[in-house]
């Protein structure tokens, strides 16, 4: 399973890049699926299949859809180069470098102590379901109604005369 | 002017035709869209123009008779009457009762097979495949009629002026009512397959409303009109060849919708029939041509005569002035008229709707172009 | 990495099973095509194909080969990597759902035991799922990488037809999963092995998910006809409304992957109702060890025939909703009944389990 890894990992990271990168929307958005469903298959190389499908089925075949159905009706072009403003400058190139330092300590210490992620004994339907009914219900329940008001929202929004 | 549009959107602009599926022929229709919802249409015609009216010039009215037939070309019988009728009416001729009555059946035979192309091209555009090929199918039985009479399929120049070319052949009254029997099941058929199926009244009930005020503004007739709710019918209101002497009745709508329009159109084919069967009936052994001499010469006059083609009312104006050529022929083709309701009809319906509604209104742009 | 002898045989019978399923599935697909032809033909009182081969039995090679030879149009503005991707995109993940679709049992061979599937993932049906779902993006990115009108209204009414559908179409399978209790599709087939006993007494009725599930079963069905794009519910590709919607620009064979993908979408959609509904392969068998191993694949094809059947049937009797209705039909109808399906057989299972 070692060499899948590697190849969707550098996958998925070249994937993510060229979302930030790539000046038309449409092509951002099928890289930004490219990563869903590489983050997938590293999801089954952990041994989590249904994650994996759930992964793909919802964000890739359902969330990504909604994206590229927007790109496609406002019939957005290139993007074009601003000149940047400066609070990209002297904001964000430290937030990055934090964010670099960050995640290089992370894998350090992941490498050092030698404790890759175990794979999931059992991450099926039943398990999923038992932790998010029974141990996470509230959040669960919380964030339910959170996007039942941003639909509510959008809504509103989009629909001046109701 | 662009209307406003939610979210501030452009309202898009689409052209359909005029090499399009749905707009039966060369019309080119301009939508301008809000989503799939329809702003306005512009009808762009002329794709397919002759200059038939420019050609009578130049031609003897004999010579003319067969341009006449390339107008409406899926109805040409009831084309070359309205002309033949049009100059006999310029001379004065009354026409042997044999000679109506033959006129009489393959006009209304004619209808028939005119309604029933439309019924399938009407079907296929609202997407049921299968009417189109059983239309045809029967369309062919008269086809066949047409051809053993004058040899012609399509375009027939079954008429002269001032009777008929050739008497009819042996067994024709055998065949017409054979044909009538053939036919009213068939139409009982077409009807099991769409008019109870709940997808075809869902796509032709309330679509492209026509009210009857505005119908009569704008000088749409035929079935489009009597979908309406109005009564008019010229073979009722003024008869020509011997329309008062059979019985039939006028199949009118109420709600002027599309799904009117098409009960109007099948009703009028139970009427046809019950048309042919009586002319049939009535043919008695006779002269098949009035009084002309051999070169048509009408006097000095200018007159219009108008029949109910199978999509409304087919006018002929022509003026002589006293030679062999007509001096000025105007068509006034029902096509052409209708066609200028489909911008009242489409408005605020669906891109869907658009081709039910170009269906319903049965044009032919031969007829539209000339 | 050395690989043992078990090891490398497994690996061989998975690619033979792979190259059979393919070559059989084309073939199949072909055939359907020259099927639909066929039928739709006779329904029409026409024909159909009869001047190549026997019955036109060659029409599908002939096609093809059309196909092929086609100069392949691609109009100047497109998009052209998106407007290459999209028809790949959508033959390729056609193909990929039948990896985990059971056509049959299993028999044994040289002391392995060789299961008629090309991959048991205990999460199949989820699987077929995710494939499908993807499957939209070959539709929107076609529409879109055409850069025309037309295709455009094709893509966008596609994208909303298959997200709307989507759900009725997993909801309405819910039922199904519950009683079986699992997600495997050969664990869903095997779970309606034998027949229904009713108090005590032998219905002789195949334990099939149909008799306890109808409901679920006509959405399932009606849903996945809107799924595959086929009339009544093919606006995508409604032609005489949007010329030819999402495929209009294309050409060659670029145009006959998206023909193929939409058949075998058909034949995807027909196993999984024959999987999950009509008890897969099982059927009466008799006779030799071979006939014990043939005959439920001939009994699992013979059911998907039945539905191609019932497609190309509606094909040849139905109009075409308008779009409005279909969102209507799919929104207002089709999801609250998937729902209360759901309900009402949670509630059922729930007792029973009690």
């Amino acid at each position: 399973m070692v060499p899948v890894f590697y190849i969707f990992a550098a996958l998925t990271i070249i994937a993510a890049l060229s979302v930030i990168l790539q000046r038309t929307p449409v092509y951002s958005a099928l890289s930004l699926i490219v990563v869903l469903c590489s983050l997938a298959v590293l999801y089954v190389s952990l041994g989590a299949k249904f994650l994996a499908v759930i992964q793909v089925i919802v964000y890739a075949g359902a969330i990504m859809v909604l994206f590229v159905l927007v790109i496609m009706l406002l019939n957005a072009g290139r993007e074009r180069h601003t000149e940047g403003s400066r609070l990209a400058r002297w904001l964000g190139v430290p937030l990055l470098a934090a964010f670099l330092v960050e995640i290089l300590s992370v894998i350090w210490n992941g490498l050092s102590s030698g404790a890759v992620a175990p794979p999931a004994p059992d991450a099926g339907p039943a398990a999923v379901g038992a932790l998010l009914f029974r141990h996470y219900v509230l959040p669960f329940e919380v964030t339910s109604i959170l996007i039942l008001v941003a639909i509510l929202g959008a809504v509103v929004l989009a629909k001046k005369q109701l | 002017m662009p209307e406003a549009t939610y979210l501030d959107a452009n309202e898009l602009v689409i052209n359909m035709g005029p090499q399009h599926p749905a707009t039966h022929g060369v019309l080119r229709v301009k939508l301008r869209l809000d989503g799939e919802r329809v702003l306005g249409t512009e009808c762009i015609i002329g794709y397919l123009h002759r200059g038939v009216e420019k050609i009578a010039e130049n031609r003897t009215y004999v010579q003319f008779a067969p341009y006449v037939d390339r107008m409406d070309y899926v109805a040409a019988v009831t084309n070359g009457m309205g002309y033949c009728e049009a100059v006999e009416k310029l001379m004065g001729v009354e026409l042997p009762p044999r000679a109506q009555y033959t006129r009489m059946i393959l006009a209304e035979l004619q209808r028939i097979a005119s309604h029933l192309l439309w019924l399938g091209t009407h079907a296929l555009d609202i997407g049921a495949m299968t009417p189109v090929f059983y239309t045809f199918r029967e369309r062919e039985e008269i086809l066949k009629i047409f051809e053993n009479y004058c040899g012609a399929r399509l375009t027939t120049h079954a008429f002269r002026i001032g009777g008929l070319q050739y008497d009819l052949y042996d067994g024709f009254e055998k065949d017409a009512t054979k044909f009538c029997d053939y036919l009213l099941p068939k139409i009982d058929e077409y009807e099991e397959l769409l008019s109870t199926n709940r997808i075809w009244m869902n796509r032709t009930k309330k679509v492209g409303v026509l009210s009857g005020k505005d119908a009569i503004a704008l000088g749409v007739t035929g079935p489009v009109l009597r979908g309406s709710g109005v009564k008019w019918d010229i073979r009722k209101v003024q008869p020509y060849e011997a329309y008062d002497k059979v019985e039939f009745e006028i199949p009118t709508g109420q709600n002027g919708d599309t799904y009117d329009r098409y009960i109007v159109r099948i009703q009028e084919m139970r009427q046809s029939v019950r048309i042919i069967r009586q002319s049939v009936e009535r043919l008695a052994p006779g002269p098949i041509f009035g009084k002309v001499g051999k070169v048509i010469k009408p006097p000095a006059a200018e007159v219009y005569h108008s029949i109910e083609a199978p999509k409304g009312e087919l006018g002929y104006f022509v003026v002589s002035d006293g030679s062999t050529h007509p001096y000025r022929v105007r068509v006034r083709p029902p096509s052409f008229v209708n066609l200028e309701a489909l911008d009242i009809m489409s408005r605020g319906h669906l891109v869907a709707d658009i081709v039910a509604i170009i269906g319903t209104l049965d044009i032919v742009l031969g007829e539209v172009d000339r | 990495m050395a690989l043992s002898s078990d090891t490398l045989f497994l690996l061989g019978v998975a690619v033979v099973k792979v190259v059979v399923v393919l070559l059989v599935l084309l073939t199949a697909i072909a055939y359907i095509v020259w099927l639909e032809r066929k039928l739709v033909a006779h329904i029409q009182s026409r024909w159909g194909p009869y001047r190549v081969g026997p019955y036109g039995l060659m029409q599908p090679m002939a096609d093809g080969l059309k196909f092929l030879f086609k100069e392949d149009i691609v109009p100047l503005e497109v998009d052209r990597f998106v407007y290459w991707l999209a028809p790949f995109l959508s033959f390729t993940l056609a193909m990929l759902t039948f990896a985990v679709i059971p056509f049959g049992g299993s028999f044994k061979l040289f002391g392995h035991e060789i299961y008629l599937q090309i991959a048991d993932l205990n999460v199949g049906l989820l699987y077929i799922f995710a494939v499908t779902s993807l499957g939209v993006y070959s539709i929107a990115l076609a529409g879109w990488s055409s850069n025309s009108k037309y295709p455009l209204f094709g893509g966008l009414r596609s994208s909303a037809q298959m997200i709307s559908y989507e759900l009725s179409l997993g909801l309405a399978v819910v039922g199904t999963l519950m009683i079986s209790g699992s997600l495997s599709l050969r664990d869903i087939v095997n779970s309606q092995t034998g027949t229904w006993h009713l108090a005590g007494t032998n219905t002789f009725l195949p334990h099939w998910n149909i008799f306890v599930q109808p409901v679920g079963f006509i959405v399932y069905f009606i849903a996945a006809i809107a799924e595959t794009n086929r009339i009544p519910f093919d606006l995508p590709e409604g032609e005489t409304e949007l010329v030819g919607g999402y495929h209009t620009e294309y050409s060659s064979f670029k145009f006959a992957m998206f023909f193929m993908a939409e058949y075998a979408n058909m034949v995807t959609v027909s196993c999984i109702a024959t999987l999950l509904f009509f008890g897969g392969w099982h059927g009466p068998v008799f006779g030799p060890a071979w006939l014990h191993v043939l005959l439920p694949v001939f009994w699992f094809a013979l059911k998907v025939f039945c539905f191609l059947f019932f497609y190309i049937w509606t094909r040849g009797t139905l109009p075409r909703f308008r779009y409005d209705q279909l969102m209507a039909f799919g929104w207002k109808f089709l999801l609250p009944v998937a729902l209360l399906n759901i309900l009402a057989t949670s509630f059922v299972v729930a007792w029973i389990g009690t």
